[in-house]
């Protein structure tokens, strides 16, 4: 019989609604980053650096992308003939089918998939922060602790701290208690997402629960296993950790990558992201461009100007446009006379002639101001701008647009334009 | 596809000077991204020849190591495959490959027990995007022993390093000399054959009997009145790496658009071996113009009409002209380079200049490198 000593289960479910239209088509762990990766080459890559050689992948919203991304596993070395990578998307049953309702409720109906592999450990994973991690350190202290459940903690600054859930441990790191975004925190450890169980002791405590509606990790199966007694610690973690849930956060994270030397570093040789990769031609530079302060992948062609940037695989920047702090993601067209301004700009994306993205004041948007807040131009994939159009701060848009879209060929901060149908 | 394929990898070329020293010339970095032997085996892979055999001698380890594995040129099929044949030692055999002839003959085994009823032989080292399929639909049409692609090379062109051909207007070759020192003829072999298999066996064995090695001067130039040989003739872009000139012209050859667009836009595409190096990033102060580059590079200079391979740090205020820089390269501040080729994992110190006077000058530092 099969047996792997820690598998890990990677819920890559999530629609990420706060990054608007960036994952109008796909999941957020398969929305692009730091140029030539998607989010979810980071816990992956993190995965086959310590050493765990077998991840299934929960997906449910949009995942044809993440899909044709993963295929086999081949770029992570995840191919195995003996574990591997698996997709596990939510199936018929004979009884009541049920999509993935919650966190614990999505591992629940793979008890069969992880039981396959036998495993002692069971590392559960979200496919949406930033980081390099060993898991197998945080195993090791797993298993010195005798813990059932140790969870990846970060010191955040208190004042800060009252928008995680945070755990309140002794000196040993022994939790005693968790408190779900606290007004006043008693602690600044905050969960990262990232928890080690003992199988034996996740299984009982997700059949246990199986009824519970949208049975989710942080709200249910943690305080369940602290309640009944059971040893849970905190991991404390001291690196670089992102989480790219938001459009604000998403383009910092983004822009840290041009640092002289970034605080999360990719050119690390000892601790590779690995991805799908898209191109493997290199970059050309015409005699009129310019590049500074930026990252830019294979296969682009840069023949205008970019300024503190991060430019992905074959896109096209036309002669005469200025691309400043901004984010352009694959095969996307600027083209000539264009300025760019703080926006982020989705696969596949074509810009006409002399645009402007990005002038004018912060004006909130009008549709989403939660989303659309942080002085951006956002665009979706696929999209279409016309040729000599202004467009202000806070804004997104999506789909094939022409000039009848912009009145006096102008987009004012925060307007939304989104033409194909149930894209928000 | 009714083929199987042999790539000719195992020659060394006194002509690359000191940059074949530690490496086959299939092994060669081209267009920033690329090994030379990766234009031959995507065009196999692409044309659907799912069976090919690299015959390997010189150097034969850089080239091992890229082709560690085969799945990068979509090969490691159930059917097919790709193998690599270095010269071993047998009870019948204890030379090396003596020529290409003898290489194949080494290796007719694997000749033997195949049963696709053609072979397309090619040489490692030619930069050229090919459909096979098309030259063996030729190779059928004319009922041909062998079909030798070939190129019209400009006026002018220096074909003493070339095999030189002549044919008549149904394309049947009617003369041939391997590297001629004068000839009126501009028709080049491009170093692509196909062959019927029963044939090649036939005529290596033989070769092999009187103690001929070589397959251009004791099979095609011998058999070229006694064989149907038929040249066919294309006009796409074809170059070999086989002089530092040739190498470092083809380098500079992917500047321009139109061979970027032939080679890296349009289908089908060359692969590579992946890598998983990260974009190349370009600090404050730097500045690049109608270069190329790799990823995995760090540039905090000026790059002029330069190809900068993978992995390649320039530092403050360096300088670097109409130079190729091969992979993982450092070169250390105010270092001003202008015509030369550096090679691969070189370190060059802050403050250097190099620059090639006449012709293009190779740059072989061999400097520790230092951990920054």
């Amino acid at each position: 019989m099969i047996k792997k000593e820690m598998i890990a289960m990677l819920l890559a479910g999530g629609q990420g609604s706060r990054l608007g239209v960036l994952t109008a088509k796909v999941a957020k762990p398969a929305v692009a980053f730091g140029g030539k990766y998607r989010i979810i080459d980071f816990p992956l890559s993190n995965c086959i650096n310590s050493g765990i050689d077998t991840v299934g992948v929960l997906t449910q919203y949009q995942p044809l992308r993440l899909n044709t991304h993963i295929g086999i596993g081949m770029p992570w070395d995840l191919d195995r003939n003996n574990g591997g990578v698996t997709i596990l998307s939510p199936y018929e049953k004979s009884a009541g089918s049920d999509w993935y309702s919650g966190t614990a409720n999505a591992i629940y109906q793979n008890i069969d998939y992880i039981d396959t592999y036998n495993p002692e450990y069971v590392l559960i994973l979200s496919g949406d922060h930033i980081y390099k991690m060993d898991y197998e350190v945080m195993l090791d202290y797993h298993k010195e602790n005798d813990a059932a459940v140790t969870i990846a903690c970060m010191p955040v600054p208190w004042e800060e701290a009252s928008r995680f859930g945070v755990v309140i441990a002794d000196e040993q790191g022994q939790i005693s208690e968790f408190e779900e975004k606290p007004a006043n925190p008693r602690s600044n450890l905050a969960s990262m997402g990232i928890y080690i169980f003992t199988w034996k002791i996740l299984r009982e405590a997700l059949i246990k629960m199986k009824n519970v509606p949208n049975c989710d990790f942080g709200k249910h199966i943690l305080p369940e296993c602290l309640g009944g007694g059971e040893r849970l610690f905190a991991y404390e973690y001291n690196g670089y950790w992102k989480d790219v849930g938001t459009l604000g956060s998403y383009w910092e994270a983004n822009m840290e990558l041009i640092d002289i030397i970034p605080e999360f570093n990719l050119y690390e040789e000892f601790w590779k992201i690995y991805t799908k990769s898209d191109a493997v031609p290199p970059l050309y530079v015409s005699g009129e461009g310019f590049i500074e302060k930026s990252i830019v992948c294979g296969n682009s062609t840069i023949e205008g100007s970019v300024i503190n940037s991060v430019i992905g695989a074959g896109v096209t920047v036309e002669k005469g446009a200025v691309v400043r702090d901004s984010i352009i993601m694959k095969n996307t067209k600027i083209g000539a006379g264009c300025q760019v301004n703080k926006a982020i700009i989705a696969e596949e994306v074509t810009i006409g002639e002399n645009c402007i993205l990005g002038t004018g004041e912060e004006i909130p948007n009008k549709v989403n101001p939660k989303v659309y807040s942080f002085g951006l131009v956002t665009i979706g994939e696929d999209s279409v701008v016309p040729s000599g159009v202004q467009i202000g701060f806070n804004t997104a848009i999506s789909g094939v647009t022409d000039a009848g879209d912009y009145p006096g060929g102008i987009l004012a901060g925060g307007e939304t334009l989104i033409k194909a149908g149930d894209r928000a | 596809m009714r083929a199987i394929g042999i790539i000719l990898a195992g020659g060394n070329n006194h002509r690359m000077r000191e940059l074949s020293s530690k490496r086959a010339i299939a092994a060669m970095p081209v267009a920033g991204s690329y090994r030379s032997i990766d234009f031959s085996l995507s065009n196999m892979s692409n044309s659907h020849v799912q069976k090919v055999a690299v015959l390997t001698q010189y150097n034969s380890r850089s080239l091992n190591e890229h082709l560690s594995s085969s799945k990068w040129w979509d090969f490691g099929r159930k059917q097919g495959g790709l193998y690599i044949f270095t010269p071993t030692i047998t009870t019948d055999n204890n030379f090396w490959y003596r020529g290409t002839a003898d290489s194949i003959y080494q290796n007719l085994d694997w000749l033997k027990q195949s049963h696709e009823p053609y072979v397309v032989i090619v040489s490692g080292d030619g930069v050229y995007k090919m459909d096979y399929n098309k030259v063996l639909e030729y190779h059928i049409e004319r009922k041909a022993d062998i079909t030798v692609v070939c190129k019209e090379m400009p006026e002018g062109t220096d074909m003493s390093r070339f095999g030189v051909l002549k044919s008549d207007e149904n394309g049947r070759v009617t003369d041939m000399e391997e590297k001629p020192m004068m000839t009126d003829s501009h028709l080049i072999s491009c170093g692509i054959y196909i062959i019927r298999r029963r044939q090649l066996i036939e005529l290596i064995e033989r070769c092999a009997l009187e103690d001929r090695y070589d397959f251009v001067r004791d099979i095609l130039v011998r058999y070229k009145n006694v064989k149907k040989i038929y040249a066919y003739k294309t006009n796409e872009y074809w170059n070999s790496i086989s002089s530092v000139e040739s190498y470092y012209q083809t380098n500079m050859d992917f500047l321009k658009p139109e061979v970027r667009k032939y080679f890296l836009a349009d289908h089908p595409e060359i692969y590579s071996k992946v890598q998983d190096l990260p974009p190349a990033k370009f600090n404050a102060g730097s500045h690049v113009r109608n270069s190329l580059v790799a990823s995995g590079c760090i540039i905090n200079g000026t790059v002029e009409d330069s190809v900068l391979f993978k992995k390649v740090f320039v530092g403050n205020n360096c300088v670097i002209k109409n130079s190729v820089i091969l992979n993982d390269v450092y070169l250390g501040d105010n270092t001003y380079i202008e015509n030369c080729i550096v090679e691969s994992r070189d370190t060059i110190r802050a403050n250097s200049r190099f620059v090639g006077e006449d012709s293009v000058k190779i740059v072989m530092e061999k400097n520790e490198r230092y951990i920054m």
